[in-house]
């Protein structure tokens, strides 16, 4: 009898998400025992063709890392739709964004300034990629890059998220045994749309650290504060986004003296992560004074990015205005 | 004010606390005061009620602009929920323009019970600048990106 075909890909991603999957060390011998791999451009050859070529439904499992930021990126998106029963969103950035879709606070044409034109490029003639370009040998082409970045589900029917900058790999590994288990009729799948491989309550409920009343006077980065070990980094002003973000990872940031950045993304339940935020934090300062509420929060070098670093994209505004605008010219 | 600005009609949502401000506005409507009638009231129980996803979501749907009203400073009838919502508000706004949205789109405003005529001239004022700032005209979903703009990112 034939495996069950496997595929995974990456869309604009950093390629974390594979390293995450090939750090579940032995247990990805279970995957080419149980699965046959047939797309899956960091680890194998493979062409869009041959994807192409397969009968549609007839890829068992896909997991697809990276959010929509160009043509090719959104055509794959299509085409892996199309071809597999189950499609993961696979890590924050085909969840929620991510990193790469922090470049929606700005308009396309600063982010090409900024890649391609200020002093630490070397570009004295100032030459931009260009989509098309007759050669010789005929025309080549690169992918066009659109306004703003969008997750998969904003552009594909997704089946599961998995989230996690990368998503740790304990939980992988417990995601495809799980998927084995399945394949051998001895579980069930999730029903559709469930998050897979993390937990139902937030970072702070995995947390060990001591925890009182937070009052909070005055906000501060963390490498300009003596943290003490035991207690809770927000109650001592450092910005920690525990209270709004998945659990999953064992808060791990938290224990190793960090703050949470919140890669696993919004917590069950929440609509907008960054709005979660605001009110949490907005309801630990220790102040009724309109000036004195301003000074504090002036603690807070960067609101949107500490809110939205991992979630903009996925974000009910999705959006910086200027990003949107940049549509169409 | 241009000529588009002077003709349009913004979209406000406007959350109001069930104890005062809610009731200014029953007072405004009773005693037939006159109010731009561009503004939505959605009653909550207390300024303290209000989830800043409340705000997002409006502003994501369409509004142009919100107004957050509650119980006037020390007179909440849940104590101190309205400094709270004070100082999501102050967030909030921070927050929101760094994602471009103008500071004027989010206002707020104290009214007790006894203040309808202030909350309705403070409405019709916010109205104004609202107009004035022009629509938000927040991307709907649907309405996405898919038409490619290399024109002005290539060479
Ligand atoms: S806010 Fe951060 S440090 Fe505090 S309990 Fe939550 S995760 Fe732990
Ligand atoms: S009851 Fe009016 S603001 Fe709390």
């Amino acid at each position: 009898m034939s495996k069950p075909k496997f595929a995974m890909y990456w869309a604009a991603s950093c390629g974390g998400c594979e390293i995450a999957v090939l750090n579940i060390h032995e247990k990805i011998l279970d995957v080419d025992a149980n699965f046959d791999v047939v797309f899956w451009p960091v680890a194998m050859d493979a062409k869009y063709k041959d994807v192409e070529a397969m009968e549609d439904g007839s890829i068992l499992l896909t997991l697809f890392n990276g959010g929509i930021r160009n043509d090719e990126n959104e055509h794959i998106a299509h085409l892996l739709r199309k071809k597999s029963k189950i499609l993961v969103a696979f890590g924050s950035c085909a969840c929620e964004g991510c990193i790469p879709g922090l470049a929606n606070f700005s308009p396309v044409k600063e982010i090409f300034d900024t890649a391609f034109s200020t002093i630490s490029t070397d570009n004295p003639d100032n030459i931009r990629p260009q989509t098309h370009y007759a050669m010789p040998e005929g025309e080549i082409t690169i992918p066009t890059l659109y306004p703003v970045l969008r997750t998969l589900d904003q552009v594909v029917d997704v089946d599961y998220y998995m989230p996690g900058c990368p998503p740790e790999s304990h939980q992988i590994a417990a995601v495809i045994d799980l998927v084995i288990q399945v394949l051998q009729g001895k579980a069930e799948l999730p029903p559709k749309g469930a998050t897979i491989g993390a937990g139902n309550s937030t970072v702070c409920d995995e947390c060990k650290r001591k925890r009182n009343e937070k009052t909070i006077k005055a906000f501060g980065r963390i490498q300009l504060i003596h943290a003490d070990p035991e207690l809770c980094l927000l109650e001592q002003g450092i910005p920690c986004n525990g209270p709004a973000t998945r659990s999953g990872c064992d808060a791990r940031c938290p224990s190793a003296g960090a703050q949470c950045i919140g890669c696993y993304g919004p917590a069950e339940g929440v609509v907008d992560y960054g709005a979660r935020l605001i009110a949490a934090f907005a309801s630990v300062i220790d102040s009724d004074k309109p000036e004195e509420i301003d000074r504090i929060l002036d603690g807070l070098v960067d609101p949107a990015g500490q809110f939205y670093r991992f979630n903009l994209a996925g974000s009910l505004l999705k959006a910086a205005k200027p990003a949107w605008k940049s549509n169409g010219g | 004010m241009t000529e588009e600005t002077k003709s349009f009609e913004p979209t406000i949502i406007g959350f109001t606390c069930n104890w005062c401000s809610y009731r200014a506005a029953d007072m405004a409507g009773t005693a037939r005061m006159k109010y731009a009638p561009n503004v939505r009231l959605i009653r909550l129980m207390c300024s303290g009620r209000l989830d800043p996803t409340f705000v997002f979501k409006a502003f994501a749907s369409g509004a142009d602009a919100v107004l957050i009203s509650g119980c006037h400073p020390g007179d909440c009838h849940y104590i101190s929920q309205n400094y709270k919502a004070l100082r999501r508000f102050h967030l909030m706004k921070r927050v929101l323009t760094q994602l471009g949205i103008e500071p004027g789109r989010l206002k707020l405003l104290w009214a007790s019970a006894a203040e309808g005529a202030i909350f309705a001239s403070e409405i019709t004022k916010f109205v104004e600048e609202v107009r004035a700032l022009g629509p938000l005209n927040w991307p709907q979903p649907g309405e996405q990106v898919s038409t490619p703009i290399m024109e002005e990112v290539t060479a």
